[in-house]
């Protein structure tokens, strides 16, 4: 079974088509790369898939049923809004406000609950954030917090939306290596957007590319290719291979790079 | 000082007040908008002016006002991008109509000053039970919503995806919002809610990172700024405002200086 299947899907948001009669599915335990230019629709197809958003034509499936909100075998790490509030609550405290947060009453965190928090922290080596505060905390250090967060609950399948915005390249990779070997051992199917392609490289199963509306699901070399991403962008692109990297140029720009220069955070 | 009995009603009214200010206040700092709670008490100011013209009693004008306001700002609040602008013009328009009604009624002028700037040292027992039950429903409703409130403050996304409904919990903090300034406007004047509502909030997040030492903290320090505050007032024949205010902000900006020191020593 696969773990997300859309069948003819089309997304919508105020009456536009984000998505548009999508067919793709994805693979238990798949390392998946989530690519394309800003409003293609990466948020909102983990938003889909997270139950927040139905399909207005077709079908979504998560682990063969429709999503519903709150389905504690889905992490998720939402995107990072741009303008972080002065947060001055320790990361211990954090995290204890997403475990079933969604309840009424106070707030309490049970031992078991707290043995569960610096166990995850334990396994993406953040067990010293419990006690520092969100706002004394590197992009980095937030980032793995997140990412501990998502890992609660044993997740089957984990929603990392642009995990890597704002950090710079050396705390990319070690997000990445993290992500990469937790997911590896906990066999959790991951869906993974970024701006940038190779970073990811080294980490990522398949890769799907949106953009136009569309979806192309595939291996980066039957994906990332001059015609199809030409499609995807509705516009002359070009793709050079060198060195092991990928560069997607459009009128002899690197694509990837120029829009990661003026965009942080504009959520789709 | 206790053998008045004014001084002891003003003792348990700031202190009841002081204690539910600093709670609520420290999730209006958590959450960043501390400004649509000064927003509300100048709103209240409106509604308190306008009970005193059509003959109610000033409080219920406050509460009734605050409360209105507070939830439509909370209803509103996910469609207006440029909140604080908005904010910032209800605001004013608050105090403009707060003078209109003033203006019509002028025999309600004394007690400008005291809505204003509140009057603790005036209030009577029937207020002390007024407050007191004002408070008791604040903090039933507050600890009613505080686990997803605090889930939605700290992480709206997730807390949207575990099926939060961020409105509800935005519209209905604000009424308890609404009904901790009314309060609080009883002890200092709507133009000084920060003191109780934001300065002692402040400061314990400065202090301490933990959620319940945090509320603690912040409910201690507004209770003795309160009470130390009426204090002073007392042995100077300064007023109670001032003094509260005072403390609030040497509070606030000593916290301030603690991490910093930290810091240098880190270093």
């Amino acid at each position: 079974m696969s773990v997300i299947e859309l069948d003819h899907a089309t997304l919508q948001i105020g009456g536009r088509a984000v998505l548009k009669d999508i067919s793709l599915a994805i693979e238990p335990g798949e390392f998946i790369g989530v690519l394309g230019p800003n409003g293609a629709g990466k948020t909102t197809l983990m938003r889909s898939i997270l139950g927040l958003l139905p399909p207005s034509a077709g079908r979504l499936t998560v682990f063969g049923h429709t999503p519903r909100c709150g389905d504690a075998s889905i992490g998720y790490l939402p995107q990072l809004r741009t303008v972080l509030p002065d947060l001055r609550v320790r990361g211990l405290d954090y995290i204890a406000s997403s475990m079933h947060g969604e309840r009424w009453g106070l707030p309490s965190l049970s031992a078991a609950n707290r043995v569960k928090i610096e166990a995850t922290l334990d396994a993406v080596g953040a067990r010293d954030l419990a006690n520092r505060a969100l706002s004394d905390m590197s992009g980095g250090e937030r980032q793995r917090l997140l990412l501990a967060q998502a890992l609660i609950g044993d997740p089957k399948l984990l929603l990392l939306d642009e995990p890597l915005i704002s950090l710079d390249a050396r705390h990319q990779e070690v997000v990445i290596d993290v992500i990469k070997k937790v997911c590896r051992e906990r066999k959790i199917t991951v869906l993974f957007s970024a701006h940038e392609l190779n970073q990811l490289l080294g980490a990522i199963d398949r890769v799907l590319y949106l953009g136009n509306a569309q979806a192309v699901l595939g291996r980066v070399d039957e994906v990332v290719t001059a015609p199809v991403l030409s499609r995807l962008y509705g516009t002359e692109i070009e793709v050079l291979r060198a060195g092991g990297h990928i560069f997607v140029l459009s009128r002899g720009r690197d694509i990837e790079r120029a829009e990661h220069m003026h965009d942080h955070g504009h959520a789709h | 000082m206790f053998q008045y009995e004014f001084m002891t009603n003003a003792f348990a009214a700031a202190g009841m007040v002081a204690v539910v200010s600093g709670i609520v206040g420290y999730f209006l700092v958590m959450r960043g908008q501390t400004f649509a709670g000064h927003a509300l008490s100048h709103i209240g100011f409106a509604g308190a002016t306008g009970a005193g013209l059509i003959g109610l009693a000033p409080l219920w004008g406050l509460v009734g006002f605050t409360l209105a306001a507070g939830l439509v700002m909370g209803l509103l609040s996910e469609r207006i991008s440029n909140r604080d602008v908005a904010i910032g013009v209800v605001l004013a328009l608050s105090l403009g109509f707060g003078l209109l009604f003033l203006h019509y009624y002028t025999s309600f002028a004394t007690q400008a000053t005291a809505l204003l700037f509140g009057n603790v040292l005036a209030v009577d027992h029937t207020m002390i039970a007024t407050l007191a039950a004002l408070g008791a429903i604040t903090l039933v409703a507050l600890a009613a919503i505080m686990r997803p409130l605090i889930f939605a403050s700290l992480q709206p996304e997730l807390a949207e995806a575990k099926g939060v409904s961020l409105r509800f919990i935005s519209t209905a903090f604000l009424a308890v919002v609404a009904l901790a300034v009314s309060a609080c406007a009883q002890i200092v004047g709507v133009l000084m809610v920060f003191t109780l509502m934001v300065g002692p909030a402040a400061a314990a997040q400065r202090v301490t990172t933990g959620l319940w030492a945090g509320l603690m903290l912040s409910a201690a320090l507004a209770l003795g700024e309160a009470w130390l505050g009426i204090v002073i007032a007392y042995h100077t024949d300064w007023p109670v405002s001032f003094c509260i205010a005072v403390l609030s902000a040497l509070a606030y900006f000593g916290a301030l200086a603690i991490p910093a020191r930290r810091a240098q020593h880190a270093h």
